[in-house]
């Protein structure tokens, strides 16, 4: 066996235990956690196929943003995982239906003579100077252009529509303009008051003798 | 190499001589560590009109030793109900990319571990894991004060990779290319003739300040320590860490602030390129002790940042992120590429 065979089971392997705890593990952090774990190693997989640049933007987008947010908003939340197992075995049979049906679905198109799986070859040895990153950005911006365009086209209207949707201004929101902050001046804020040293009054004094006595 | 090749067949000869190579890189990068502490707090104490450690060993040279042994002879306490396995891995995921991104940092154009096409991106990738280590120590330690440190840290980190990731996207679009080597070569050649005044930091200035500062911020140092704010939640992320996992934390905070300073030296100061036009002889040499100068640069101005600056609040933290950095990168990346197109364009 190959180096590169080894490592490929190697990942292989740790990849199918981490989605597999993924769905199983009980506290959810555990279960984000996973995921991680799950997108390094697959995209250790693409490495191997050698599409670097694709792997390091898996790692850098999924694990290094979108997964830090989304363990920001599961170690907030306070689930209960008995709850949710609650109908498990009662949805289970027609869970399981679906999952055998999606898999002999992919068992068929996978192994029919129209897919020739077998014509695809691994993929050809590149040149030790091509540029990965430079290929792909050719490729993008020359024959890809307009569907390249329209998926950021939709993304930007992805990110205008969940900014919209949380933007809105709130009463009790306390934001203070950080520009009015800095220009406040000590007239602003304290006023100094000049206060008489006077005597206590003669008829204050006595009181206070009249409790004692 | 070949003497080892010989000696044990040519891929055990291979990994063997790669092995060496990287202790070559990781000890003089931990003896760095222990050093930069020992700098930070003579610095400080300078600023602050006072001496410093001074007791151990010849005016204080020895107290990283000392801080080293008294950390590995204390106890890993494991709070209760923490979750025991989470919390022994988080020293391990926040020191495992501050060492791991050293494989690609070129020293000069030869001297590098691993010269790979897109070392930019892989910097950007290894770093940004780096925040596991804070978010899962926070969580596990099952400690109030742990996890607000371990969420300031998050929402810091995510704000602030953005402005660096166009700083850096700026960095790329002037040298063509996502290798770091060909980065400091192409700021060899310009207007200044490969001196101080072609390097990247001058045309890029906005993106170089912003890249910086978010690098201040990427390291949770002050004034951006909102994750540790000793004065308001005690020690953040690491507040139930002690002895070796502690030291770990620590070692792993030291690295990284390495790790940027010798990026901003290689994005924008020239790496390894000398200050001083070529025909200066010697003097315009370059070679591996302009970068170590750099690095040492801007680590200075970590730590002076830190005894001048107050902390941000967070709110104003989130606000400098958001609002001024990233228009201010994203603008100048227009900039950049309207003056590339232009016919004034500093990088034909």
């Amino acid at each position: 066996m190959s180096f590169q065979a080894v490592v490929f089971y190697v990942l292989s392997l740790i990849l199918i235990v981490a989605a597999f705890r993924v769905v199983t593990a009980k506290n959810p952090v555990h279960a984000a956690l996973y995921l991680v774990l799950a997108f390094f190693t697959a995209s250790g997989h693409w490495l191997l196929l050698q599409a670097e640049f694709l792997a390091i933007a898996l790692v850098l987008v999924y694990v290094g943003a979108v997964m830090v947010l989304f363990l920001f908003v599961v170690m907030m939340l306070d689930i209960n995982i008995e709850k949710l197992r609650e109908g498990f075995w009662q949805n289970f049979p027609l869970a399981g239906t679906v999952a055998l049906v999606m898999v002999a679905e992919m068992v068929l198109i996978l192994s029919s003579p129209e897919a020739n799986l077998a014509g695809f070859k691994a993929g050809a040895a590149v040149a030790a100077d091509a540029s990965n990153v430079r290929e792909l950005g050719r490729q993008l911006y020359t024959v890809y252009l307009l569907p390249f365009e329209a998926a950021a086209v939709v993304l930007l209207v992805a990110m205008v529509a969940a900014i919209g949707i949380t933007m809105r201004k709130r009463a009790d929101s306390k934001y203070i303009n950080p520009a009015e902050q800095v220009r406040v001046r000590r007239n602003d804020r304290v006023r100094v008051v000049q206060v008489q040293a006077v005597k206590p009054e003669a008829d204050t004094a006595s009181d206070t003798n009249e409790q004692q006595a | 190499m070949e003497l080892l090749q010989n000696l044990l067949g040519t891929e055990a000869g291979l990994a063997v001589w790669t092995l060496l190579k990287i202790l070559a890189i990781v000890a003089p990068l931990m003896i760095g560590v222990a050093y930069l502490t020992l700098a930070e707090r003579k610095v400080i104490g300078y600023m602050q009109i006072r001496i410093g450690p001074n007791r151990v060993g010849p005016k204080g040279l020895l107290q990283p030793l000392a801080d080293g042994v008294k950390l590995l002879m204390k106890e890993i306490i494991l709070p209760t109900k923490s979750s025991k396995g989470l919390f022994l891995v988080a020293p391990v995921l926040s020191i495992m990319p501050a060492l791991a991104a050293w494989a690609v940092i070129p020293f000069t154009d030869t001297m590098v571990l691993a010269n790979i096409d897109a070392s930019l991106l892989f910097i950007m990738a290894i770093t940004s894991m780096g925040v596991y280590g804070v978010i899962v120590a926070g969580w596990a330690g099952n400690s109030k004060y742990s996890f607000l440190g371990a969420l300031r840290s998050s929402a810091q980190i995510v704000s602030y990779e953005i402005s660096m990731g166009f700083a850096l996207v700026g960095v790329l679009m002037v040298s063509g290319s996502l290798n770091l080597v060909d980065i400091v070569n192409q700021q060899g050649h310009g207007i200044g003739g490969g001196s101080a005044l072609s390097w990247n930091w001058l045309p890029l200035f906005p993106l170089f300040l912003v890249y910086l500062i978010s690098g201040v911020a990427e390291t949770n140092r002050a004034p951006f320590d909102v994750a540790e704010g000793e004065s308001e939640i005690v020690a953040g992320f690491h507040v139930e860490y002690s002895g070796m996992a502690f030291a770990v934390f620590f070692l792993a905070e030291y690295a990284n602030m390495i790790l940027v300073s010798a990026l901003t030296a290689i994005m924008f100061m020239g790496g390894w390129l000398s200050p001083f036009p070529a025909s200066w002889g010697a003097l315009g040499a370059s070679g591996v002790i302009w970068l170590l100068v750099k690095i040492s640069l801007v680590l200075f101005l970590f730590l002076w940042f830190r005894a001048t600056f107050p902390r941000y609040r967070y709110d104003q933290i989130m606000r400098l992120g958001w609002k001024i950095f990233i228009p201010v990168s994203l603008v100048w990346v227009l900039v950049v590429g309207a003056w590339m197109m232009s016919p004034l364009s500093l990088w034909n």
